[in-house]
């Protein structure tokens, strides 16, 4: 290697796409104006179940700039197969046919039922109001225990149950592991306990959005939206249009965080509309809109049994779990709470697993992928359990993960859920984070204020967690029944004055992929970081794609440019040596030049490019072109890990809640962009915590949503949360050539947990052991008030009870 | 109602409904779409612009109400095609990642700097409690006002010269 050019990767580059972000010069669905554009408002049901008795829209049609109003049946074109999801998670899964607007019934409160078709925006929304919709109210049913009681309210007759689906995994049954039940009745200890998830908003800032325009050969659509090429196929599919006439653009987004996979009924009806119309339509929703109609995340009841020897070792561990869908199946919202199948027994070396769900119907907003999908849920649960064990079995709770953990010398292993870890080293991370964090020094100050009675007690939480990456391997999605691939599609195309086009189907919304995809592709071809362009997110230049969700970008879509750079160099390299005329043999490549190895004759990328564009003096059957694309499919899921560490102060006269400190030490595997990587640490940490303290979607007892705006949905703001120490340790993927596992849940994932165990090991002392998320200072001051006896407690005894839930979801 | 307003240094006459959000005027009338809206109750920030010099969020102000005002918005700030400092500060510390947040938190942070030109962490984080960002936790954007503080004395954008005038005394007694 004779090469000086530093490389790339490893690199904190400053991102590409920030100066057009930085000076306003961004492209956001909303900013598009095309001429002759309509713009569309959509009435939404205030009731949460009802039947729609008639609707009247005489006056409406009638009102200025109006130029049509649409209801259900309007909407209901033949050949239309309702929204789509994508996961029929068993053979007899219920999936009841969602219409693009509701015509009969109206099962949630937000659903559409009449479009309004305006010159303006406003003249849109001031129409909507002059709609009569007559409404006949029907029982409406909330809250996963009592949508599965005897006799409860059907959110759908015609299913004649709430039940949607009932998945299961047993290790026994599966032989990666043995029996659960003998394990409960075998082992020393048997702890029982009950968490809630609560829903969540994603709460993505750029609301959603669409442009169709129907006037050219192909019928084009910008939105903003995390998947451009599925919503592509899911429109053609959908509304029973020939593929190949849409055209499917999302530009800059804002924000996904699972919330923007949704396929929108809005996408279909602003597609149907404008081609009725023959006129592009735009259809943007309000901040109170997004809150009811796009959908919800997490929603989990979870009842965890651990079994245990008195020396500390697991034995056993079985899970139960109620999953809320909402009223209808989201894209692959039935999938969700499956991901956590594989995740519940996370680090550790469980001998038993049984892992059950049932997912359910309510009258609520649907619930779909939330950022880490599944994968927090999980996490959460175990990390609660070890927590809890320890205190049973008097331990201190890093020991008795130390002692169940999987050693950095067993990997690869595979776990009693039937993954193969590929690499890890949790002993390394946690040292790492211990020292960053002073545990030792954290637990003196912890003892010494329990004993002078201080009112502002100290609490130290754990979260040493792994998440399964690259959602791809399409074997193993294809074996959960999901209906599509997983792999990652990449181009590139090498310019004639040797500049670079990288194409990728996986779509950004503020991962800075312009950025990272630079970096890999100058380190491949050794071309300037500044001569690259990535493009992504047009179904037209990025023609095939899975995507951005799960974490699986780099891992997979980063891998598949990694590929499609081999390529380029292995055209390249026999019209080197044709036209330095020399044996291929005879070539080495460094720095973006074939070189004659012991000589100094060399050709450069940008001279093969050049050449191969004049075409004048090729090797005889060569292709004139190096542009080359690829295709990654993993062989496996890559598996990041990490040890989070959070030091919680309560005032126990208030409740209140105050992060003192929060360290984390991340092991993503290689990180192309640190930078980058820190970033998205931090982002998924203050969803991780604003989980455990701030947001809860809560709906009164008409299914309501009462918090439907961002003044009553606690999203943090900078003065809510605290700065984080963040580290890495490098332990590559195997399974991948760049050794990268995906950053974008971590945090996320590990965070919650992390804050809960730290508020409640703060309180403890007087009896706690659970506290219902989020902690708000009046449920801490309460089960400070109350002990165990209100907030939990039970115990070590297996058997029913409900801890601290509220089964009927309400918060005070 | 017929209204001038002056958009980063440009005046525009236009009529107007009376109801019309200065936001919408912007977007829709004026094609400033750098500004943007991000909720409809007046608290995520992302329409933050200045107002004759203070950061107002355009979506709680009335078209009409800023008739004979000077309004800049984040596509107004360079000059000369030289980046403000913050806006650079945002580009260095990686305070941003969708940046749907990014034009109204960079229009509060050069507020937030003009009142308090040397704000430490908290200040920082209650200056912008306004402004909601999902993606980016804050670490990074509390880094990069910061670090625009120091690359800004005295006076270096077109915010801190309406201070130089404005709240002299003040920056004097603020300042290094
Ligand atoms: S759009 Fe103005 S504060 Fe949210
Ligand atoms: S960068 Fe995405 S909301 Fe702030």
């Amino acid at each position: 290697m004779t090469s000086t050019i530093e490389p790339e990767v490893g690199k904190s580059r400053r991102r590409k796409e920030d100066e057009r972000l930085i000076t306003g010069r961004t492209r956001w669905t909303d900013n598009l104006t095309l001429p002759g554009m309509l713009h569309l408002a959509v009435l939404r049901s205030p009731f949460a179940h009802a039947k729609i008795v008639s609707i009247d829209v005489t006056e409406a049609k009638s009102a200025p700039g109006v130029v049509a109003v649409f209801t259900g049946k309007d909407l209901d074109p033949e050949g239309a197969i309702g929204m789509p999801c994508a996961w029929p998670i068993t053979p007899d899964m219920k999936s009841p046919r969602r219409p693009i607007l509701a015509s009969d019934t109206v099962n949630f409160a937000g659903e559409g039922v009449a479009v309004v078709v305006a010159r303006t925006s406003a003249e849109a929304h001031d129409a909507l109001e002059m709609i009569d919709v007559d409404y006949d109210e029907l029982p409406v049913v909330l809250g996963l225990e009592n949508a599965l009681a005897e006799g409860a309210p059907l959110v759908h007759e015609d299913l004649a149950t709430n039940r949607n689906a009932f998945w299961v995994f047993d290790s026994a049954d599966a032989g990666t592991g043995s029996s659960v039940e003998d394990a409960i009745s075998n082992s020393e200890v048997v702890l029982k306990r009950r968490f809630r998830q609560q829903r969540l908003v994603p709460a993505f800032m750029e609301p959603r959005a669409c442009v169709v325009d129907p006037t050219g050969n192909q019928l084009v659509m910008w939105s903003a939206t995390q998947v451009p090429h599925i919503l592509k196929t899911m429109t053609a599919a959908t509304l029973g249009l020939p593929e190949h006439k849409v055209r499917v653009i999302a530009p800059d987004v804002g924000g996904g965080f699972g919330g923007k996979i949704a396929v929108l009924p809005e996408e279909m009806m602003s597609t149907l509309i404008a081609q009725r119309l023959g006129k592009p339509v735009k259809w943007t929703e309000s901040r109170s809109e997004t809150m009811v109609a796009a959908h919800h995340g997490r929603d989990q009841i979870q009842d965890i049994t651990i079994t245990a020897n008195r020396d500390g070792t697991v034995t056993g561990l079985k899970v139960e779990l109620l999953a809320d869908m909402g009223a209808y199946l989201g894209l692959v919202g039935p999938g969700v709470p499956i991901l956590g199948a594989f995740m519940f027994n996370a680090i550790y070396k469980f001998p038993a697993y049984h892992f059950a769900c049932t997912n359910v119907f309510t009258n609520t907003t649907l619930t779909d992928a939330y950022r880490g999908a599944g994968r927090p849920e999980a996490t959460f649960g175990i990390e609660r359990m070890m927590d809890e064990l320890a205190v049973e079995l008097g331990m201190d709770p890093m020991e008795i993960r130390e002692k169940n953990w999987i050693k950095h010398e067993e990997f690869p292993f595979t776990t009693v859920a039937g993954l193969t870890y590929d690499s890890g080293n949790y002993e390394a991370a946690t040292a790492k984070a211990k020292e960053l964090f002073d545990y030792d020094g954290l637990r003196r100050e912890q003892k010494e204020r329990r004993e002078s009675g201080d009112p502002v007690q100290l609490g130290i939480g754990i979260s040493t967690f792994t998440e399964m990456c690259g959602l791809a391997p399409s074997r193993v999605l294809g074996s959960l029944d999901y209906a599509a691939g997983g792999w990652e599609h990449a181009e590139i195309r090498v310019l004639p004055t040797g500049k670079i086009e990288v194409i990728t189907g996986a779509s950004a919304h503020g991962q800075g992929h312009e950025t990272a995809w630079s970096q890999i592709v100058a380190d491949k071809l050794g071309v300037p970081f500044e001569d690259i362009e990535v493009i992504h997110g047009d179904t037209q230049s990025s023609h095939k794609g899975l995507d951005t969700y799960g974490s699986r970008s780099l891992v997979v879509g980063g891998i598949a440019v990694v590929k499609a750079a081999d390529k380029v160099l292995a055209k390249a390299k026999p019209i080197a040596a044709h036209l330095m005329e020399c044996a291929e043999d005879d070539l080495e490549f460094s720095a973006g030049k074939f070189s004659v190895k012991g000589t100094d004759s060399s050709t450069s990328i940008q001279d093969i490019a050049w050449a191969v564009f004049s075409a004048h003096n090729l090797p005889d059957g060569v292709e004139p072109s190096l542009d080359s694309s690829d295709t990654f499919d993993p062989e496996n899921f890559s598996f990041p890990h990490g040890t989070h560490l959070c030091a919680a102060e309560v005032d126990t006269e208030t409740g209140r809640v105050r992060l003192r400190s929060y360290v984390c030490v991340d092991d993503v595997g290689v990180a192309v962009n640190p930078l980058i990587v820190e970033g998205q640490v931090h982002g998924g940490l203050a969803q991780g915590i604003a989980q455990a303290l701030f947001e809860e979607a809560v709906h009164d007892e008409g299914g309501t949503l009462t918090t439907g705006t961002f003044a009553d949905y606690l999203l943090p703001s900078a003065a809510d949360l605290p700065s984080f120490t963040t580290d890495r340790t490098e332990t590559p993927s195997t399974t991948n050539p760049l050794g990268a596992k995906g950053v974008g849940e971590a945090g996320t994932i590990a965070s919650t947990p992390a804050v809960v165990n730290a508020v409640i090991d703060a309180v403890r002392h007087f009896g706690v052991n659970d506290i219902e998320m989020p902690l708000t200072p009046m449920r801490v001051w309460h089960a400070i008030q109350h002990g165990s006896a209100a907030a939990g407690g039970l115990g070590s005894e297996a058997g029913g009870g409900l801890g601290s839930i509220d089964a009927t979801g309400g918060a005070q | 109602m017929r209204i001038t307003v002056t958009v980063d240094g440009t005046s525009y006459t236009d009529d107007v409904e009376p109801r019309t959000l200065l936001v919408h005027h912007l977007r829709e009338r004026l094609g400033k779409v750098g500004t943007v809206v991000g909720c409809d109750t007046s608290n995520c920030g992302a329409c933050t612009v200045h107002l004759d010099g203070h950061s107002v969020k355009s979506c709680s102000v009335l078209a009409v109400q800023a008739d004979g005002c000077e309004v800049t918005t984040i596509e107004g700030l360079a000059r000369d095609g030289e980046l403000h400092p913050v806006q650079k500060a945002f580009h260095e510390n990686h305070a941003l990642q969708c940046g749907f947040c990014t034009p109204g938190m960079i229009m509060q942070s050069i507020d937030l700097l003009a009142d308090n030109p040397d704000p430490d962490e908290q200040a920082v984080r209650e200056g912008l409690e306004g402004n909601l960002c999902r993606c980016t936790g804050y670490q990074n954007i509390v880094r990069a006002v910061r670090d625009a503080a120091h690359e800004m004395r005295p006076g270096a954008g077109p915010e801190a010269e309406r201070l130089a005038s404005d709240t002299a005394s003040h920056v004097g007694a603020g300042g290094e």
